[in-house]
């Protein structure tokens, strides 16, 4: 797009200053000038500064549409999907910040590592667990069942990991599992069909597990899908401590 | 924090709610109603209640804190394994032995 196109698509509010993390872990910002548009979004910003003014800016997205969870960033101090924040809810002063997300090694300027945050998943063992036989007929699950309508509550979760950067507990412990795979956990706690549920109420104790969370609730007040990890974790909390106080283990 | 310490800690708070009230309203309403050291050791000498109860407080005490300061060193030093947890159990022993003495040099005085 030519020069004068952008001029001509550019809203009567002129240009956002745009500071972008550049580097790895270590680095500094960079300021850019982006024209702002009529229903603009963080995404919009970004894949404008990469198109037409820094090719060597890496960070990732696929979907577009808050489906994929894989353009998550920190938006003024906020982690969230860019491409579902519009600029005109996250300027701050005509001013946007964006950073890579937290608590995971930086690849490139917004793009993360996210291995740490997918091998905890499977570490909460965050997977489903048949059993050694296949079962001999279809479970029969009420879909108002309790223990279906706490997996609802948490199932719709699509691992885009904001979560995981806003938590305070993953920055200081960097073991601990995190949210999105307690959350993962709790939901198969409450699939009656699972077979694996003494190894995955293993998995979630100890030092790094359930137990470490602080109840700061930042999982939960930054969840794009507005989950709430926070309560998934406190109901393998419970969980965990009735099977301490039934069995001694 | 393994599942057994979360419990520890979680039953240990629920007694340190009731000790902790019971001991601040009894100092406060000691000191208010001018009471001196000798009224006060006069009352508890030989008083078995009240050596059950600074019992149970400094047992729940020594269990709780210990625990919780574990916690605490995981997130903000790199200390770690064995030997904190030795450590912390050596933080359990004194507090035991410290408040234990204590409870019983007012019960015995």
């Amino acid at each position: 797009m030519s020069a004068a196109a952008t001029a001509a698509r550019a809203d009567a509010d002129g240009q956002l200053t745009v500071r972008v993390w550049r580097g790895a872990e270590h680095g500094g910002f960079q300021t850019f000038q982006v024209a702002r548009r009529a229903n603009q979004t963080i995404l919009d910003v970004v894949t404008e500064i990469q198109r037409e003014q820094d090719a060597t800016l890496a960070y990732r997205y696929a979907c577009r549409v808050g489906m994929c969870g894989s353009c998550a960033m920190v938006v003024n101090g906020r982690p969230r999907w860019t491409c579902r924040t519009r600029v005109a809810r996250a300027e701050e002063g005509g001013q946007i910040t964006l950073e890579p997300m937290r608590n995971m090694p930086v690849v490139k300027d917004l793009a993360v590592d996210m291995e740490s945050f997918f091998e905890k998943w499977r570490d909460a063992k965050g997977f489903f667990e048949p059993g050694e036989t296949p079962a001999n007929d279809f479970a029969v699950v009420r879909p108002d069942s309790p223990e279906r309508a706490q997996a609802d509550a948490g199932v719709e979760c699509i691992n885009c990991g904001v979560c995981y950067s806003a938590c305070d507990v993953v920055s200081w412990n960097p073991e601990y599992l995190g949210p999105a795979a307690l959350n993962r956990a709790w939901t198969l706690v409450n699939d009656v069909r699972d077979r694996g549920q003494d190894a995955r109420l293993d998995a979630v104790s100890g030092d790094a597990g359930c137990h470490s969370c602080h109840s700061h609730m930042s999982c939960t007040e930054f969840c794009p899908k507005a989950l709430a990890p926070t309560y998934a974790i406190a109901g393998l909390k419970r969980v965990t401590a009735r099977r301490v106080w039934k069995r001694g283990s | 924090m393994s599942a057994r310490l979360y419990l520890a800690q979680r039953l240990t708070a629920m007694v340190l709610a009731f000790a902790v009230t019971v001991h601040l309203v009894t100092i406060v309403y000691a000191v208010r109603g001018g009471l001196t050291a000798g009224d006060i050791l006069a009352r508890t000498t030989g008083n078995v209640g009240f050596l059950a109860f600074y019992v149970v407080f400094v047992i729940a005490a020594a269990i709780h804190a210990p625990i919780g300061l574990r916690s605490v060193l995981r997130e903000w030093t790199p200390w770690r394994g064995r030997s904190l947890d030795l450590a912390m159990l050596g933080v359990a022993a004194v507090i035991a032995a410290l408040g234990l003495r204590a409870a019983y040099a007012v019960y015995a005085a």
